[in-house]
């Protein structure tokens, strides 16, 4: 099962490295399956860890547990490994891990998994540790090579000098002998003063093939003799397969087998552009006795009536609701979030090989062990018995980790159905991937809050009306506990702000609608109702909304630092430049911490007549503990404001008696060029330390923008996507 | 057979006329970095140049691009591709890269005939390429990168 070559990769990425450090004569062939997971490579002399492989060629390969979806993870692990071993960047290159918890597994979840924005917080000892360890090695290697104690030698970019007696050597040229050496079990990590690598710019791994065409996607692998399966899939959720006529199909040139799956109906052929001629040719049944028929104003409805009762007890501080009662002044909102799509730029896709001992993957694998488990129940075998090559994922903002496996096993029920005669490559079209489900789900919130005669917010009562999404899953018993899914509630539950009287509840009714975690999950709606709901009260109160949070935010500096780094950035306080004549402009600002990273925004917004509104300039400020690589927190923090934009201003996916009224781009419109606001992103120094930074730029900028389009015009907007009267 | 001129080499294929060049290129011949992203001229992920002019290879039959030049990501050479690859490297524009082969067959496109663009230039030449990671604010600097290096 090794050794599996996709015919269209390019040669020059088969480099033979030699004796190594690590895994001694190997072959990295990026796209194939290297090595066995858990076991050992022939020629191997020593492992001294799974994460760095030191060849004699002197390339450092880096192995990568977590995916690279864009979020810059290739990038921020090589850096924590050539910071302790002391290489040169130039040198460094990343591999994907094969599946294999046993190594691979993402320290904070238990399982191999990206997500969460843990890729760089749970692995930031793991990776310099492996770094460290490789260093020790190539030091005590150089020390018995030149006859010299080991605290006499020194590394600096990939070169191990003896400088008393003027010796030098590269990695490479002692990977061999350190690879003799037993390998040292507590190795000291640098003191962050000695940091060469952490909290520099260096360039991103991954660029170089992807200006190119180089970088392989899921959707350019080619096995030999491989076939592409489009699928028909139900109209409704919840419709099952009934009957269908292949015979259509089967004339169209191209189309060598139609089969029926659990979840539709697949057509094969070797290319994609024939399969889906048959896929459209079909003529299908199906049974919709089963299937959901509600419209997104009926649910809205019903979620309005659970709204009117308690629901679970999420916190509970002092007496909300008699505080209400008695407050001075009283204010209500009620919000609504609609179902948004994650619209990844590469549509879902999943090649899959049936073997004889079990089953090999190509994906832009996102959550190895759940996968592993999930195909294995479906064939019949053991989870390592699938095999997973990881490659590059064209976005995922979280669905290509799908709870259920939900496309990863599709893919497999389809090599199955054809008895694993052909590799298969699936491929689901732009509306097949808009209308699967998955969503990010609706939600209904309703907050009432109080200010006291001096105007402090002394009560707050939120209300969260939605589907869970950890409810039916593997995280369930984790994340879910009485009554409460974590990720319905996070960012409101644990609203930082003093207010003495704070109740949140929650509802989680079941709908056969298929949800899932979007890009900062609870927070993409929590932060929207929150942030908007305190701006209210801090008008109501007269008071300036940064002067009014900051009062409320003693006990959480790191809150505080954000929001007093914007406030300083934007020129907060100072008048906006005007608009032209006719139009209006304001600026609001939002604050939220997500993924243990804090990020506070201002957003500045010209309104034209006829409320058409455009968002121009976005300060951002960002405290994400030690800042491994500053230049792709910035990327990140400018592509989360970008994403969360896209829903602000235009995310919507609505259901008519069921069905998906979206299907593709032009009626499920993102953030294009000419809407990307100037952005610009501050850092908070910090020695905490590292979280993520892959979803924590999302949730503050709706808010933000919505308290923006409220100083410009007056108009409180709590319905997403954000439309001016 | 059809002859296909693709990256200055004659490719023949044996597939329907209607099939959308990005088939022909992506599954037919291997050029893998043109990429599929919406099918419907909307996202231009598959933006290729068809005699030296950026078209979307999905919603353009194969029957009309014979007889002309295709070039792809694969098959950029020229000093404008160059410095556009170069300031893209520079500004480490990517994230996830699915977008991007398309994003540079745009800009190169736009700065071969403009070597100046301005931002409004910019978004009239970009807007039909869609980036869901949003590097929006990078590709522009690279544009405007490569113009300041063509000058």
């Amino acid at each position: 099962m090794d050794d599996i070559r996709i015919e269209n990769e390019n040669r020059r990425e088969f480099i033979k490295a030699g004796l190594g450090l690590t895994l001694g004569l190997y072959l990295a062939p990026r796209l194939a399956f290297s090595g066995t997971p858990g076991g050992v490579h022939a020629g191997t002399v020593l492992e001294p860890n799974a994460f760095v492989r030191i060849g004699t060629d002197n390339t450092v390969t880096v192995i990568s547990k977590h995916l690279e979806m864009g979020e810059g993870t290739y990038t921020g692990l090589s850096t924590l490994v050539a910071e302790e071993l002391d290489a040169a960047w130039a040198q460094v290159r990343v591999e994907g891990a094969p599946a294999d918890v046993t190594r691979y597994a993402n320290l904070f979840l238990g399982a191999q998994l990206t997500g969460g924005s843990s890729a760089i917080a749970n692995s930031f000892e793991q990776m310099r540790r492996a770094g460290a360890t490789a260093r020790a090695m190539l030091v005590s290697a150089a020390a018995q090579r030149w006859q010299v104690p080991v605290d006499s030698i020194t590394v600096h970019q990939g070169v191990v000098t003896h400088a008393h007696s003027g010796r030098h050597a590269t990695f490479g040229e002692l990977a061999e002998a350190a690879s003799r050496l037993p390998v040292p079990d507590n190795v000291a990590l640098k003191d962050p003063k000695q940091f060469e690598y952490i909290g520099k710019r260096f360039p991103r791994k991954d660029t170089h093939d992807k200006i190119n065409g180089s970088a392989i996607y899921t959707q350019d692998v080619k096995l030999p003799n491989m076939l592409v399966a489009v699928v028909a899939h139900p109209p409704l959720f919840g419709a099952r397969l009934k009957s269908f006529d292949a015979q259509r199909a089967k004339a169209i040139r191209g189309v060598v087998d139609v089969v029926a799956i659990p979840t539709g109906v697949a057509v094969l052929a070797p290319d994609f552009w024939s399969a889906k001629k048959g896929r459209d040719a079909l003529s299908v049944e199906w049974d919709e006795s089963d299937a959901f028929r509600l419209s997104t104003s009926e649910i809205f409805a019903q979620y309005r009536e659970l709204a009117g009762k308690p629901g679970a007890l999420a916190r509970n501080d002092g007496n909300a609701e008699q505080a209400i009662a008695q407050a001075a002044k009283r204010l209500e909102a009620e919000y609504e979030f609609p179902y948004l799509a994650h619209a990844s730029m590469e549509p879902l896709n999943c090649v899959v090989r049936l073997g004889a001992d079990g089953c090999e993957i190509w994906n832009g694998e996102q959550s190895q062990t759940g996968d592993q488990h999930a195909v294995a129940a479906v064939l019949g075998i053991k989870p390592e018995q699938v095999k997973i090559k990881m490659l590059y994922a064209g976005g995922s903002y979280g669905r290509r980790a799908n709870p259920h496996s939900d496309y990863v096993v599709e893919a497999v029920q389809i090599a199955k159905a054809i008895q694993g005669r052909a590799p298969v490559k699936m491929v689901w079209t732009r509306e097949d991937d808009m209308r699967a489900g998955y969503y990010r789900p609706m939600y209904l919130h309703r907050i009432a809050g109080g200010l006291d005669g001096q105007g402090n917010l002394v009560a707050w009562q939120q209300r969260i009306v939605g589907q869970s999404i950890m409810s039916g899953t593997a995280m369930e018993p984790r994340m879910v506990k009485n009554g409460i899914d974590a990720t319905s509630v996070e960012g409101a539950h644990n609203l930082p702000y003093a207010v003495p009287n704070i109740a949140v509840d929650l509802h989680s009714p079941r709908l056969q609608v298929p949800v899932q975690w979007w890009r900062s999950v609870g927070s993409s709606h929590t932060a929207y109702s929150t942030e908007t709901f305190l701006d209210e009260a801090a008008y109501a109160a007269g008071r300036d909304p940064v002067e009014f949070r900051r009062a409320l935010l003693n006990k959480h500096p790191r809150h505080l630092g954000v929001l007093e780094l914007v406030a300083r950035k934007s020129g907060w306080g100072q008048p906006l430049a005007p608009g032209k004549a006719g139009e209006k402009r304001g600026r609001g600002v939002a604050l939220h911490k997500s993924f243990n990273t804090y990020v506070a925004q201002v957003a500045e917004v010209t309104v034209r007549p006829g409320g058409r509104y455009s968002v121009d300039r976005v300060v951002c400020a960002v405290d994400c503990g030690v800042a491994v690589n500053p230049d792709v927190i910035h990327a990140q923090m400018e592509g989360g404001i970008g994403f969360g934009l896209s829903a602000a201003l235009y995310g919507q996916i609505t259901l008519h008696d069921g069905q998906v009224e979206q299907s593709s781009f032009p009626d499920y419109p993102v953030v294009r060029m000419n809407e990307m606001p100037r952005v610009e992103v501050y850092i908070v120094e910090s020695q905490e330390k590292p979280t993520g930074v892959g979803e924590p730029g999302v949730p503050p900028i709706a808010p933000a923008v919505a308290n923006a389009l409220f100083a410009a015009t007056g108009q409180r907007l709590r319905k997403l996507p954000l439309r001016l009267a | 057979m059809l002859k296909l001129n693709v990256n200055g080499k004659v490719h023949q294929v044996d597939v329907e006329p209607d099939m959308p060049l990005l088939w022909v290129l992506r599954d037919t011949i291997g050029y893998t970095g043109t990429k599929y992203g919406c099918g419907v001229g909307a996202c231009g992920a598959c933006t290729v140049h068809l005699n030296g002019v950026p078209v979307r290879a999905c919603q353009t039959p194969v029957s009309s691009a014979i007889g002309h030049q295709v070039v792809t990501v694969e098959g950029l050479r020229d000093h404008v591709a160059r410095a556009v690859q170069a300031a893209w490297e520079k500004l480490d524009v990517v994230q996830c890269g699915y977008c991007q082969s398309g994003q540079i067959m745009s800009a190169v496109a736009l700065l071969s005939h403009n070597r100046a663009p301005t931002d409004a230039d910019i978004d009239n030449a970009m807007s039909g390429n869609i980036c869901r990671c949003d590097t929006y604010s990078r590709i522009r600097a690279a544009i405007h990168e490569a113009a300041k290096n063509l000058a």
